[in-house]
This record gives structure tokens, sequence and C-alpha cells, in this order.
């Protein structure tokens, strides 16, 4: 497959559209902010299964409200007698609390329940991987900013970590939006997406390197739509596998993963985008010419 | 590229058989013990059971040991006849007032290097207390590594409390680690009701035995509690012994009144005192106190002089043999608090393992499909480098006896996702090529040479995010920094020496001729 876009043509229109975008986001996850987690705020989760499938959502909710514990949300979680439930206020002194919960809401619903899954996180403990989750995001943009401007030259450094912020922002903005909850794994996956990203980025910073080389007398903006367009389809097939494997992640994979691999899914989509149509168009910008490249070569010599 | 010495392939084709050998000790029922640890480990998630992580909480501790020191200091004092004034503790710090010129006589003792009172710990150069004197005013405090030494002891002892307590319980394979300054990590796989091993945990489990005042506004005395929080008893606040001198304690059963009891022996300090105290005592009421709670009273009726007691108490059997089971394991030098805790049950687990696999078949399937649809005879060469790639990956992981979590289940999904990106790389380039070039085998040799540095870069990427998620993660997202790393090796070597080994061979075979990729 042998494209010939022109994509420059495009890029002033969509770089307008991502800066719409991420001004959005800014602005959502400043006003609304994140849904954050037990892992990140404390608090108590419990995957609760009924033996009975007529219990309803406001049967056990009711159970709650009645037991006192401050904020609680119950939802849904998957199958018909699946249920999540979040409890925000914390009894770490007391380590009968969750038995007791179970105790009063097999009691109220007058059928056995079964605690799936229960995640009690004291303050300070969700306070440090708060931290620890912000400090491993800040440490693998600068890990891949270094790792760019040492391998490239500082524009090509500049038109990836645009990009990554890019899909860092709106992936968030996104979650923000749909108060998706960001627990663990989120992080986990906004740490692949900076690395997958930065990859679909590389192999077309890498084939506009080559490029200059080749050809120093064309412009630019000539070089990186030729780059772009013979990278197009590896960049859309890798892409399509990855959304392959995410998908029957998303599908198959159990409620557990469905935040994690719905993420994912937001930054390959947002990844591929942004290496295309917002790091390259910096190279644009940024004026780079087969000059940027083979005076480093001298240098090296 | 696309010519390989044989040494080389012997390597490749020798590793490859290596590593599969590992990953297949997975799918065997084995007897043999030795490679049966280098199976792959299910993490809690996957396998159901509870995670813990305990905090030592020390200031308490810290007070006590304080309060030591306040005795031991006024004894100095008087002996080297130092004059003071108003010692008392005030916010964990030692207050007095002494003379001026007595000022050097007690700096000489407190500054003493090799003294008892204040000792000096060369590893960190400094004392174990700190002191400030202002206008006469003396303020003594537990420094920084005094309180750093307190915290490790109190952290040692605790482990080995906490280990046996647990060891009582019976779990299986328990993990307990120490993790950082004052924390303890717990894991007990197979556990999905903590509740038990939580109550024991959470008891210091200190136990006293105290006489029973008599006056009701007694000086010495002081009120506390039975477990049901309403009765309550002035109790003498002379500890007559403590847990330290039980020798064991088991639950029982007492036929004269149907009750179940703790049976305790004492060790020979603890029988002698206990018969020596018991015999002045006779008609008084011994409070038995466990963490400042009265468990029973009973009336002492004649002395005690074998050593052998019984604590009653209401006790069910259970809660009988949870009591013989803190007093045998010790007191904690501190109370430990729970400040995480994740706990899955088996059927979750087993849900998420049926569900992991799935989700891998299908995704698996899909790419192997789409990779055949795009690349045709190529298509299979990138599916079987996959293949090999997952049963290499499974094999890294289990020399390394890695723990494979749920998140680790979709590292490998996801893995196989970005698994065919090197071979695509690859692919793309050599059609690029082969319209420019004649010859297959030059342009299948440029192909490869060419998309290397695109592959190393894109790769190292995502390499770095698996590594800072490694180090910062935790729980079950390292088990997905771990399968995403090692993915990534196993990717690069898949594609890179077994795909294009295979490639070579297919086109040597066809050199002249035409090649459709």
């Amino acid at each position: 497959m042998k494209t010939n876009i022109e994509f420059t043509n495009f890029y002033r229109k969509l770089n307008i559209l991502s800066l719409i975008l991420i001004i959005l986001s800014i602005f959502v996850l400043l006003f609304k902010g994140l849904n954050l987690g037990v892992d990140f705020k404390g608090g108590t989760l419990i995957e609760i299964r009924t033996n009975n499938s007529s219990i309803k959502i406001s049967e056990i909710r009711q159970s709650f409200i009645k037991m006192n514990l401050g904020d609680v949300t119950v939802k849904k979680f998957g199958k018909e007698k699946d249920f999540l439930v979040k409890i925000e206020t914390i009894k770490s002194d007391d380590p009968s609390f969750i038995k007791s919960i179970k105790d009063k809401l097999s009691s109220d619903t007058g059928s056995e329940v079964n605690f799936r899954r229960v995640e009690n996180v004291g303050p300070k403990v969700s306070n440090e991987l708060l931290k620890a989750g912000l400090l491993a995001i800040t440490l693998s943009l600068a890990a891949m900013l270094f790792y760019i401007w040492i391998r490239f030259e500082w524009q090509f450094s500049l038109g990836a970590i645009i990009a990554i912020i890019h899909d860092v922002l709106i992936t968030m903005g996104i979650f923000s939006i749909l108060s998706y909850e960001i627990n663990l794994s989120i992080v986990a996956a906004i740490l692949t997406i900076v690395g997958y990203s930065m990859n679909d980025t590389v192999v077309i910073f890498d084939r506009i390197r080559e490029n200059l080389k080749k050809y120093t007398k064309s412009s630019i903006s000539i070089i990186s739509n030729t780059s772009t367009n013979e990278t197009l389809s590896r960049t859309l097939i890798t892409s399509v596998t990855t959304l392959l494997a995410l998908f029957s992640i998303y599908f198959f994979g159990g409620e557990i993963l469905k935040g994690f691999s719905f993420a994912m899914i937001l930054g390959v989509l947002v990844g591929t985008y942004s290496s295309i149509f917002v790091a390259t168009p910096i190279l644009n910008y940024t004026k780079v010419s087969s000059k940027t490249i083979l005076k480093d070569d001298d240098e090296k010599l | 590229m696309l010519y390989f010495s044989k040494l080389k392939l012997v390597s490749i084709y020798f590793i490859i058989l290596f590593l599969s050998f590992f990953s297949a000790i997975n799918f065997l029922d084995l007897n043999n013990n030795l490679l049966k640890n280098k199976q792959i480990n299910l993490g809690l998630d996957l396998q159901g059971g509870t995670y813990l992580l305990l905090e030592v909480d020390s200031s308490p501790l810290v007070q006590q040991k304080l309060q030591n020191k306040l005795l031991s200091l006024r004894k100095i004092l008087k002996n080297k006849k130092i004059k003071y004034e108003n010692l008392k503790i005030k916010n964990d710090i030692i207050n007095f007032k002494i003379l001026e010129n007595q000022i050097k006589i007690f700096e000489d003792f407190f500054l003493n290097k090799d003294g008892k009172f204040n000792p000096y710990f060369s590893q960190y150069r400094s004392y174990e207390l700190s002191h400030e004197i202002d206008n006469n005013l003396v303020s003594i405090k537990y420094s920084k590594y005094g309180i750093v030494e307190i915290k490790n002891s109190a952290l040692n002892d605790s482990l080995e409390i906490v280990r046996r307590r647990i060891d009582e319980v019976g779990t299986n394979e328990p993990t307990i680690i120490r993790r950082g300054n004052d924390r303890i990590l717990i894991e007990l796989p197979g556990l999905s009701d903590p509740n038990r091993i939580k109550k024991l945990l959470g008891k210091t489990a200190n136990l006293t035995f105290r006489i029973v005042s008599d006056q009701p506004d007694d000086f010495g005395s002081e009120v506390l509690y039975f477990e049901d929080g309403v009765t309550k008893l002035n109790v003498n606040k002379r500890v007559v012994m403590s847990g330290d001198n039980l020798d064991n304690a088991i639950p029982s059963f007492n036929n004269q009144n149907n009750e179940t009891v703790v049976s305790f022996s004492l060790d020979r300090v603890g029988a002698k005192r206990f018969a020596r105290i018991t015999t002045n005592s006779v008609g008084k009421r011994l409070a038995i106190i466990l963490d400042n709670k009265i468990v029973s009273a009973p009336q002492i009726r004649e002395p005690i002089v074998g050593g052998n007691g019984q604590i009653s108490g209401n006790f069910t059997f259970q809660s009988a043999t949870d009591l013989a089971v803190l007093l045998r394991s010790g007191a904690l030098p501190a109370p430990l608090n729970i400040i995480e805790e994740r706990t899955v049950g088996p059927d979750l687990g087993e849900d998420s393992i049926n569900a992991g696999i799935i989700s891998l078949i299908i995704g698996f399937l899909l790419v192997i499909i789409y990779m055949i649809f795009k690349y045709k005879f190529f298509g299979i060469i990138a599916d079987i480098s996959l293949i090999v790639n997952l049963i290499l990956l499974l094999g890294v992981l289990s020399i390394f006896e890695a723990t494979l979590t749920l998140p680790g289940i979709a590292g490998i999904i996801l893995t196989v996702g970005m698994a065919v990106d090197a071979n695509v790389l690859i692919f793309e380039r050599i059609k690029e090529e082969m319209r420019s070039e004649k010859s297959n085998v030059y342009a299948f040799d440029i192909g490869y040479k060419k998309a290397q540095s695109a592959i190393i870069d894109a790769n190292i990427t995502t390499l770095i995010s698996a590594i800072i998620l490694f180090f910062l993660g935790s729980g079950p997202v390292k088990g997905f920094a771990i399968t995403l790393g090692v993915g990534i090796l196993t990717t690069l070597f898949s594609a890179y020496f077994l795909a294009r080994h295979l490639t070579s061979i297919f086109v040597m075979k066809r050199k002249d001729k035409e090649i459709v990729i």
C-alpha cells in the first residue's frame, strides 16, 4: 500500500482541534477533577456477589445507609448478582469492620453474600501510592525526553514530549468527563500509553531523519509528508493489532481489567493520531532541516 | 543480514529450546521439586488470598521508654548528689531544673560515651538521647537515631511475633517481610477470610496479673474495665506477674463448671513468684488483664504453687484457642495498625484466570488471522515468531520464578498485539525496497538493516516505561511491568533472530522468482 496523502494540509486545522481538546481536558480536570479510587483516595472497596438474583441494588444501598458509614457508592459490576461498593471512611482500628458489614448485609438482604474482593487502603498508603504514581508518570516523561534528545535533536524531543502530554491529558480528560475511576492499573495504562505513543512517534521521526540525510535539498514539510506516508501502513497495522488485543481484553478480560483496557484503547487511538498530527508538525514549526541532522554528525566526527 | 553462521544458528535454536523447556514445565504435573519451584507463581489476585500491610505504632513505646529513662535518671541524679527540681515528662520531653554549677557534673555522665544511661551509637555518630540546656532548664528527648533504634528493634521483635502468630494459625506458605523502617508486609495465599488473622495481629497481647484493690480510692490503683466495657474494677497498679513468665498456654475444658478455659504453665521464676503472691493474698481477687482490659478476676482460694493455672472468661473454644495462640507467641512490643488490606476470594481469582486466558486466546487468534490476511506467507512467519515469542516469554518468567498477576496477563496480551510490530516494520521496509531493487536477496537484506534503528528506538521507549513501572508500581501492577518488559525483549529476539532466519531460508530458495509480501 503506497499512499500519497497531503498530511501537511491538515496540520493547521487538526492542531487547532488538538489545542481545543487539550484546553477542554485541562478545564474538566481542574473543575470536575478525577474520580480517584480507593488506591489513591483511601477507603474501602468491596466486590459483592449475592446468592439471590432477585436482590436489587436499592436494597443493598438501603442496607449500607442503615450502617451509617458516611459516603457509600453502590453500583452494578458486570454480571447480574455482582455489585461494587465503595466506602469513603476507613476504620483501620477495627479488625472486624469488614465482617460486621458482611453480617449486617446478609441479615438485611436475607441471603448469604459473598465478598469476592476487599480492598482497604489507609490514608497514609493512598497518599504514598498517589505520589508514587505521579512520580512514575513524571519520570517516564523525563526519561523519554532525555532518550529522544540523545538519539535525535531537541526539536524531535520537543515534538515527542508535546505529543505525549497531548495524549495523556486528553485520555485523562475523557476519564474525568466519564467519571471513570482512576486506580493503580490506570496509572500503569498511562505509562504504557506514554511508551506506545512514543514508539509510534519514533518510527516516523526515524524515517524523517533518514530522509533528511537522503534528500538534503528538500524542505522539512515535504520530507515529513513523505516520511509519514512511507510509514503510514506500518503505523496503521500496528495500531490495528494492538487494538485487536486490547478489545479482546476489554470484552473478555473481566470487569477488573475494563478500566485499564479502556484507557489503553483511548491512548492507542489518540497516540496514533498525535504521532502523525502533533509530533511531526512540530518539526515543521521548529524549522528542522538537513543541517540540523548533519551538524550533529560533524560534531561527532 | 540474511546470512547466519552455524554457531549463531545453534545458539538461537538452543535458546529457544532451553526456554521452551522451562515454559513447558508450567503445563506438566511434576513430582520433581526442583522443577516444580520453577513454575510461574500466581499472584494473590489470581489464586485468591490476603495481602496486609502493617505499621508499627512506636509512639507508645517511645513514651514508655522515656518513662523508664525518667526513673533511672532520678536515681542517677540522687547518686551523684545533683539537686533537681520539677523533673517530669511533657510532650515526650524530660524537663527539669538544676543548679548552674552542677551542669558540668550532669553533662559528664550524660555525654559519657561508655555510660549506660545515654548510649552512643558509633554507626550513626549520635547519642540515643539529645539534650538542651536553657537557663538551667534541662530538656532531654530521644534523638533522631534513638527513635530509629527503637523503631528498628520494635519492628524486628514484631516481625518475629507476627511470624509466630501466623504460623500458629497454620496458613499455606505465608510471606512475611519487613518493609522500610516501620512496616511489615504479609501475603497469605488462599486465605479468603482474614478476619481471624486480623484480630490476632490487632492485639498487642500484653498479659498482666494484678491484685484487685480493696479500697476504692487507693492511690496505687486504677480503674479498669472488662471486655464488655461496662463492668469495672479497682486494680492495683503493681504488676504481680506478666506474660513474659508464661511457658505454655493451651485451650482446655474445665470439667467442674463445664467451661472452656485457657490453661497456662509458668517458667521457674514465674512459678516461684506466683506461689509467693498467691500465698500472701489468699482471699483476695486476682485480675487477669489483657491489653488493659480485665479478662477475669477470680478469687484466690488457695496458694497456687505448681506453676500451673487457668484463665476463665466466658470463652468459646475459638476465642480460647486464639487467646492461647496470643499468649504462646508473646506480646508485641508496640501496637500494629493495618494500613492496607487487599483480599481476593478464590472464586474471583479463578474467574480472573479464565477471563484472562479467554481474552488471551481471542486476542491471539485475531492478531494471527489479521497478519495472515495482511502478509499471506510472511504473515505465517510473523505468526510463528509470535507463538515462539509467547513460549519464550513464559520460559523467562518461569526461570526467574516471576509472579503472574491479572495485569500481568494483560501485559502478555498487549505484548501479542505489539510484538508483531517489529515484523511489520521489517516487512513494510522490504516492500519499499523491493519497489526499487531488482534482487530479492538484496531487498530483504537492506530491509532488515534499515528497519533496525526504528525497531530499537521504538522498543526502548516502551521498555523505559516498563522499567519505571517496575520500580514504582506496587503489587499486581508490578506483574504488568514484568510481562511487558520481558515481552519486549523476547519480541526483539524472536523477530530479529527466528523470523529473520525463517525469512532467509524462504528467500534463498526463491532467489530468482517473484516474491510478494
